[in-house]
């Protein structure tokens, strides 16, 4: 080890490992086997649940596989398409793409200046040949050749002979296969600008309520890892009102349709504008993209502590369960003296009932709206300091409220009904019923340049598809019987037909090509 | 006529199509053992063409195996183009069965008869081009089995759209998927003929010796591929994102389903990508379009059945709302 290593046969110094790793990288058989890997590790992300996606369902995932999460967590599997691996891949794979192309740029280039190669001297040994005599002379043959390969750059006549039409078409093949690989980049950068750049947010506005457009009053919010909330558009947005159809009668019976969000905005200090927000309708504002997601019930609940004073009272927003609009919500008072209560339960847009399935909802429709909930006094836990789910009540303190004798008691309230609590704990007030929508607001920077990528890759990829490059020779010499004459044409891609080429150049050849008009 | 006139008409169409796609299967048949006896030294490649295929004995009984076979060709194929356009009929009804009329591919069993009903359109359409008549039992029966697995379970009444469907993209995005998928589907029976008769060589006579030489059966396969490749890609890349955007919010969500558009679509550039570069021809490039088949299979039933994350599972009740769990601070 102390003696300057000599170096061994196959042994290869730093540069030449990485001008081989970087030879390895942009082959053709790596560029492909990166494109199957690709193409293999986007399957788990469509098999477990991905938090990015669908974060209640991966939530709900975890805590079914107790023993797996640690280990698909740790491998990234709940968040595959920004995990380093999947990454990992697509960067290798856009490497081995522009290590691919620019050099063919430069060939193309190369190619595109220089002429159609000569006539070989043998056409006879290409694969698609054949040849045939005439009387007519070669320089008429020759000017026909010419006039039938209109459209083929044409070599010039030099000093290699001037018995023969060299011609090739087709160039354009090349330029459509590198416009799709670089159009693959470019969508690439446009799809990085918008994930990094943009942001994406939900509110839910009870019908009447509005927002404006800064940070505190999103209920999700999803920013890039470059966004910063002063790129958050100067706006607000109100909805003034909500309209839904729902179908009574026939097969979609029971089917909401229809949806539209009456809403009103301004840009900064801007005239109020009115929009329909609908569903495959958005609202744009500035750079940010509005759309109506969702929407449900949010029933007026009052509760009145045991001093009699009004503990909590305000639209409550319930959460849909189903297509007929069963909704659970959650109401806190932690303001009720004197101990703070809580409501969990249901609410019934059309209320049904029979024995065996208990109470349902028959309907989406508001038509006989009920509540039916179970109070909870005590410690709702809201004073801890960490953050609690608007719609989960925190009970691990709190009792649930029983009759006096300790039957079951239910707050079981119509439009307009007001139930006392046993015990003179306090009551509870169903006044009127809101509606909610869920609004989702979005920042999607580079999705022109992703678009304008694509479009352009589709031009390019059907530029390479379908440009048939090919090389054509007319040979016409004199010998003792008249004139031979040999045609040869080469197919430069494969998959081309060359046969039905080279029989149909051997037709025009044979008659009189038309002359251009 | 009311709607309802349609709705039948439709279903009436689907069951009569099916039947003469049967017909047109069994004319096939006959041809086919026909064509057995009638050349037994064709290896033209071409000889399933119904015109090209020649009696090398003059034997009276080879004539006339010769002639019915021609004659059971020509009526196989009359008889797909009828059934085709019975087909045609029961898409059309169907669209104009729902209240308010629109495109009839809302849901799979609408799909599946439109995407069965381009399958057909397209062999008929390059039946003389590519000469595909040795093509033909393979394609009725597959379009035959799909259009009764659509039928038995598949099927749906006619209902309105739901919400996020009732778009102009629907008729454009899945019009695109529906094409490139039977552009795939007849690129991947090549391919499965190519494996197949590579494997087993021409045989003697036998429905393998009818089907081209491997080099056309290649240079077919490759020519679908390449067919429907850009128009998968207009379908996935171009119009799926830009109405994902508008329905949806975000133009690329991960959704299983556009995760597996995905696959397929990075399948088959690999596919092509193999052709046009490392020369791959062949076996390998057959199995890896095979492979595209599969994904693109599993994306249209096994996405729609298995993955309750997928928005485009259309298959089951969509639920009624998107919400999220908003978290509040004390």
């Amino acid at each position: 080890m102390a003696d300057a290593p000599a170096r061994r046969s196959g042994e290869l110094t730093l540069p030449e490992l990485l001008r081989w790793g970087w030879r390895q990288l942009t082959s053709m058989r790596t560029a492909l086997v990166l494109l199957l890997l690709l193409a293999l590790a986007a399957i788990p992300g469509s098999v477990v649940p991905q938090t990015d996606v669908d974060s209640v369902k991966a939530a709900q995932w975890q805590e079914d596989h107790p023993t797996l999460t640690p280990v698909y967590d740790a491998l990234g599997l709940f968040d595959v398409y920004s995990s380093p691996w999947f990454a990992a891949i697509y960067l290798l794979l856009a490497v081995s793409l522009v290590g691919c192309f620019v050099p063919r740029i430069a060939v193309y280039t190369k190619a595109l200046r220089a002429q159609p190669p000569a006539t070989p001297r043998r056409l006879d040994r290409l694969p698609d040949h054949t040849s045939y005599r005439t009387d007519l002379p070669p320089e008429q043959v020759l000017d026909r050749a010419r006039t039938a390969l209109r459209g083929h750059r044409i070599r010039e006549a030099g000093e290699d002979g001037t018995d023969s039409v060299a011609a090739e078409r087709g160039y354009l093949r090349e330029a459509g296969n590198l416009l799709f690989h670089v159009s693959v980049l470019v969508v690439l950068v446009g799809f990085a600008i918008g994930s990094l750049l943009g942001y994406r947010g939900g509110v839910i506005l009870v019908v009447g309520n509005g927002m404006s457009n800064n940070l505190t009053q999103y209920d999700e919010f999803e920013p890039g890892s470059l966004f910063s909330p002063d790129d958050l558009d100067d706006f607000y947005l109100d909805v003034d009102d909500f309209d839904v159809e729902w179908i009574t009668s026939g097969r979609a019976q029971g089917q909401a349709q229809g949806f539209v969000s009456h809403v009103s905005y301004a840009v900064g200090d801007g005239e109020p504008q009115d929009y329909d927000l609908r569903v495959n309708h958005p609202l744009t504002v500035g750079d940010t993209d509005v759309f109506l997601i969702g929407h449900g019930y949010a029933p007026v609940i009052t509760v009145r502590d045991g001093n009699g004073d009004v503990a909590y009272s305000g639209p409550t927003i319930f959460l849909p369960e189903d297509q007929t609009f069963q909704s659970v919500g959650v109401v806190k008072a932690p303001d009720a003296r004197p101990q703070q209560i809580g409501l969990e339960g249901w609410f019934y847009p059309t209320y049904a009932f029979t024995e065996e399935t208990g109470p349902f909802s028959v309907f989406g429709d508001a038509r006989n709206p009920v509540i039916s909930m179970q109070a909870y006094v005590g410690d709702l836990g809201m004073d801890a300091g960490t953050p609690q789910s608007v719609y989960e009540l925190d009970k691990e303190d709190a009792e649930l409220v029983t009759q006096g004798d300790g039957s079951m008691f239910r707050v079981d309230l119509a439009l307009g009904d007001t139930v006392d609590l046993p015990g003179g704990q306090g009551s509870v007030t169903f006044e009127r019923l809101e509606r909610w929508n869920k609004i989702q607001l979005s920042q999607t920077p580079g999705k022109w340049i992703a678009l304008g990528g694509v479009v352009l890759g589709l031009v390019g990829l059907c530029g390479s598809l379908f440009i048939r490059p090919r090389r054509s020779w007319v040979r016409a010499r004199r010998d003792g019987q008249g004139t031979l004459v040999e045609v040869a044409v080469l197919d430069r891609a494969g998959g081309d037909d060359v046969g039905a080429a080279l029989r149909e150049l051997v037709t025009t050849l044979k008659d009189d090509p038309k002359e251009p008009s | 006529v009311t709607d309802a006139a349609w709705e039948t008409l439709s279903n009436q169409a689907v069951a009569a199509a099916g039947a003469v796609y049967f017909l047109a299967l069994l004319a096939h048949l006959v041809q086919l053992s026909a064509g057995r006896r009638s050349a037994v030294s064709t290896t033209s490649a071409r000889a399933g063409s119904g015109t090209g295929s020649v009696a090398v004995d003059q034997g009276d009984d080879r004539q006339d195996a010769a002639r019915r076979e021609s004659m059971f060709g020509r009526l196989g194929v009359l008889l797909t183009l009828i059934a085709a356009g019975v087909h045609l009929l029961a898409l059309v009804a169907r669209g104009l069965a729902a209240d308010p009329n629109r495109v009839p591919w809302g849901n799979m069993y609408e799909f599946t008869l439109a995407g069965t009903f381009v399958v057909a359109a397209l062999y008929l359409a390059l039946l003389r081009r590519y000469a595909l008549v040795w093509m033909a039992p393979i394609v009725v029966g597959v379009v035959l089995t799909l259009l009764m697995v659509a039928v038995i379970w598949l099927y749906k009444p006619i209902a309105p759209l739901m919400e996020a469907l009732q778009s102009p993209w629907l008729v454009i995005h899945v019009v695109s998927a529906i094409i490139a998928t039977g552009a795939f589907t007849i690129g991947g029976i090549c391919s499965v003929l190519f494996l197949l008769k590579s494997r087993r060589g021409a045989g003697e006579g036998g429905y393998l010796a009818r089907v081209p030489a491997l080099d056309d059966l290649d240079r077919l396969s490759y020519r679908f591929h390449a067919f429907g490749f850009p128009v998968w890609t207009f379908a996935v890349l171009i119009t799926g994102p830009i109405w994902a955007h508008q329905a949806w919010s975000s133009y690329w969500n991960w959704d299983p389903k556009e995760v597996w558009a995905f696959i397929t679509w990075v399948v088959y550039a690999a596919y092509l990508h193999a052709r046009a570069t490392a020369g791959w021809k062949g076996r390998n490039a057959a199995l890896l379009a095979l492979l595209g088949l599969a994904t693109l299979w599993f994306n249209f039933i096994g996405i729609n059945f298995f993955s309750s994350t997928s928005q485009h599972s259309y298959a089951a009740p969509e639920s009624a709302v998107v919400v999220g769990v908003p978290v509040e601070t004390p």
